[in-house]
């Protein structure tokens, strides 16, 4: 790291604060010049399409007849916002949210465990690890379905206390149950690989000095092993968190938002582009956008605060 | 010893959890069609319910499927191969050349990674449809390149720190033209970073389902998750299992080889981008 941006400090110090080198605006120059093509690109498929979203957000306006566009200003939003089916898909968003990535994070944890004192057989492992990642969602989520079906599936017969005939996909709590499981199975071993990394940055010699003080087992993890990978956490849940928070494929391969599964990405898509009132479905990306600032913001917030509690502790 | 006997039955259980959903799909894939219908849940086919190929040689037959293969395949290496070059240009200028800028280059592409997909299909639609790119290669090439770019400047930027840039001067010292120091010196170094960035974002783009169900229309461009997920019927509940069994694994044969031959490559770089980053 040092080795690497040292030359670039010492010409910035040969240069002096108030006047800058001929070179190194030159450097600005070939700089921002590389860095063009990748910002003009990202503008142009995210700020300009969320500016149009906006605008059309205050209209009355269906492709089906684009001549009766209306202005409404804020009553898209209005509309949205008092409607039940709006909070009960936010709820149900924040349910997948809060459920999956809490038994990731459990899951994962153990895994990346596992993964840390294994020495054989580890990229049999991690290969094993990547298949899950790598495999379509939509994929896991058909997966997930027949097995979960009471026609063709095979967890009925597994599991002890529900029937044969058992239908998973009939009311909301199994069917919701069923998608988290399709959500977990996906996800967890992007969350286990990003806590082994931040496992390996834990030193061995600190857990050691632990374990010759007589720590105990649980004490080296949540006093010596969970602190030092805070940053490693916080990446792994913020990432999952917002991640699950748009959860769409799953939902829509294995119920299609029947039974109340619907999460609030799927509220926005069947308004858009089925039911094409682009009008409201603007208003409704605008409002989906905005709480997933939010959920940033709050996740952030919350590791914060733990950050500060832990400085305070030890 | 016991810490021992525990991390087996961990691997052991971390190899079930991983692959026995792959074992289910591959076994639903080989069921005869018959044989589900009639109701006979079990991991394994059923005696005289193993279809063996034929699932396989009816998917393959089937014309939407080759020609949403076809689409994947093209779509998401052009995406790739287009993202990363655009990444490497702006990943080297952020681990090598100090200028204005660098700082709002990183949030932006922080900014984009958490973006709600679902909330640019209705205005990308709507612009897709006026100037004729919805329902083509380009119509999707063009998300998956910006919707990739933040992982894969993440990613190299991270590798292309750790690159001792010395080197190419010393090379120049010993003789080398800039281009010769360039060619033989960083490119061998950072190809390996490139080409997990790469891998990455082939990932992504071959398995994005939201782009691909609301801005194709036809079987001219639609990939195949988007493809998997409309085949034959509107029913959800009554779907030919089998049938789609086999289609799945095919769209999930690439994926697998390249996990199989790159596993050490992907792992570096998904950690590398997240936590170096």
């Amino acid at each position: 790291m040092s080795a690497v941006t040292a030359p670039t400090q010492g010409k910035r110090q040969a240069g002096k604060k108030p006047v800058a080198s001929d070179r190194a605006k030159a450097e600005t120059r070939l700089g921002q010049r590389l860095v063009a093509p990748a910002i003009i690109l990202m503008l142009l498929v995210t700020a300009f399409p969320m500016l149009r979203a906006i605008y059309l957000s205050t209209f009355d306006y269906a492709l089906t007849a684009p001549e009766d566009r209306e202005f409404l200003g804020l009553s898209n939003y209005l509309t949205a916002l008092t409607d039940p089916l709006f909070w009960q898909t936010t709820g149900m968003t924040v349910l997948y949210m809060v459920v999956t990535v809490a038994v990731e994070l459990v899951i994962g944890f153990i895994f990346a465990m596992v993964m840390h004192r294994v020495i054989f057989a580890r990229g049999l492992i991690r290969t094993s690890i990547l298949i899950p990642y790598g495999i379509i969602t939509v994929v896991s989520g058909f997966t997930w379905q027949f097995a979960f079906s009471f026609q063709n599936g095979f967890i009925n017969g597994w599991l002890p206390f529900v029937g044969d005939d058992f239908n998973w996909f009939g009311e909301t709590t199994p069917a919701v149950i069923a998608i988290m499981v399709s959500e977990i199975w996906k996800t967890t071993p992007f969350m286990s690989l990003l806590l082994l990394a931040g496992l390996a940055q834990v030193s061995e010699d600190m857990v050691e000095a632990a374990k010759v003080d007589g720590a105990t087992w649980w004490q080296r993890l949540t006093k010596v092993i969970l602190p030092n990978m805070r940053a490693a956490i916080m990446v792994a849940v913020l990432f999952r968190a917002l991640d699950a928070y748009r959860i769409f494929d799953n939902i829509f391969v294995m119920t299609a938002g029947a039974q109340k599964t619907e999460s609030i990405s799927f509220l926005t898509y069947r308004q858009t582009i089925e039911q094409f009132q682009l009008g409201m479905g603007s208003a409704l990306s605008v409002l989906l956008f905005l709480s997933v600032l939010l959920v940033a913001y709050l996740i952030v917030k919350l590791f914060r605060v733990d950050l500060a509690q832990a400085r305070q502790e030890s | 010893m016991r810490n021992k006997i525990g991390i087996v039955v961990g691997c052991v259980l971390i190899m079930i959890w991983c692959l026995l959903p792959v074992a289910w799909i591959i076994s639903l894939s080989f069921k005869s069609e018959e044989s589900i219908t009639n109701g006979s849940p079990g991991f394994l086919p059923a005696e005289g319910g193993f279809a063996g190929w034929d699932n396989y040689q009816a998917v393959w037959d089937n014309e939407q499927f080759r020609r949403a293969i076809f689409n994947s395949i093209g779509i998401s290496l052009i995406a790739t191969v287009l993202s990363v070059i655009v990444a490497t240009l702006a990943a080297y200028a952020i681990a090598r050349l100090e200028f204005t800028g660098k700082k709002a280059v990183l949030s932006l592409s922080l900014a984009i990674a958490m973006f709600p997909v679902v909330s640019l299909v209705g205005p990308l639609f709507d612009m897709w449809r006026a100037i004729g790119l919805y329902d083509t290669w380009p119509g999707l090439i063009i998300p998956y390149m910006s919707f990739t770019l933040p992982l894969a400047i993440w990613t190299l930027s991270a590798f292309f720190r750790e690159i001792p840039w010395e080197m190419e001067q010393a090379a120049q010292v010993d003789g080398a033209t800039s281009w010769q120091a360039f060619r033989k010196v960083i490119v061998p170094l950072a190809a390996p970073g490139v080409f997990t960035a790469a891998i990455l974002t082939f990932f992504f783009a071959w398995n994005d389902f939201v782009f691909g169900i609301s801005l194709t229309s036809t079987e001219n461009a639609r990939p195949i998750p988007a493809s998997l997920s409309f085949f034959v019927g509107a029913d959800p509940f009554n779907r030919p299992a089998s049938l789609l069994a086999a289609g799945a694994v095919i769209a999930t044969i690439p994926i697998i080889v390249i996990v199989l031959i790159f596993q050490r490559k992907i792992v570096a770089g998904l950690t590398s981008g997240a936590v170096k980053g």
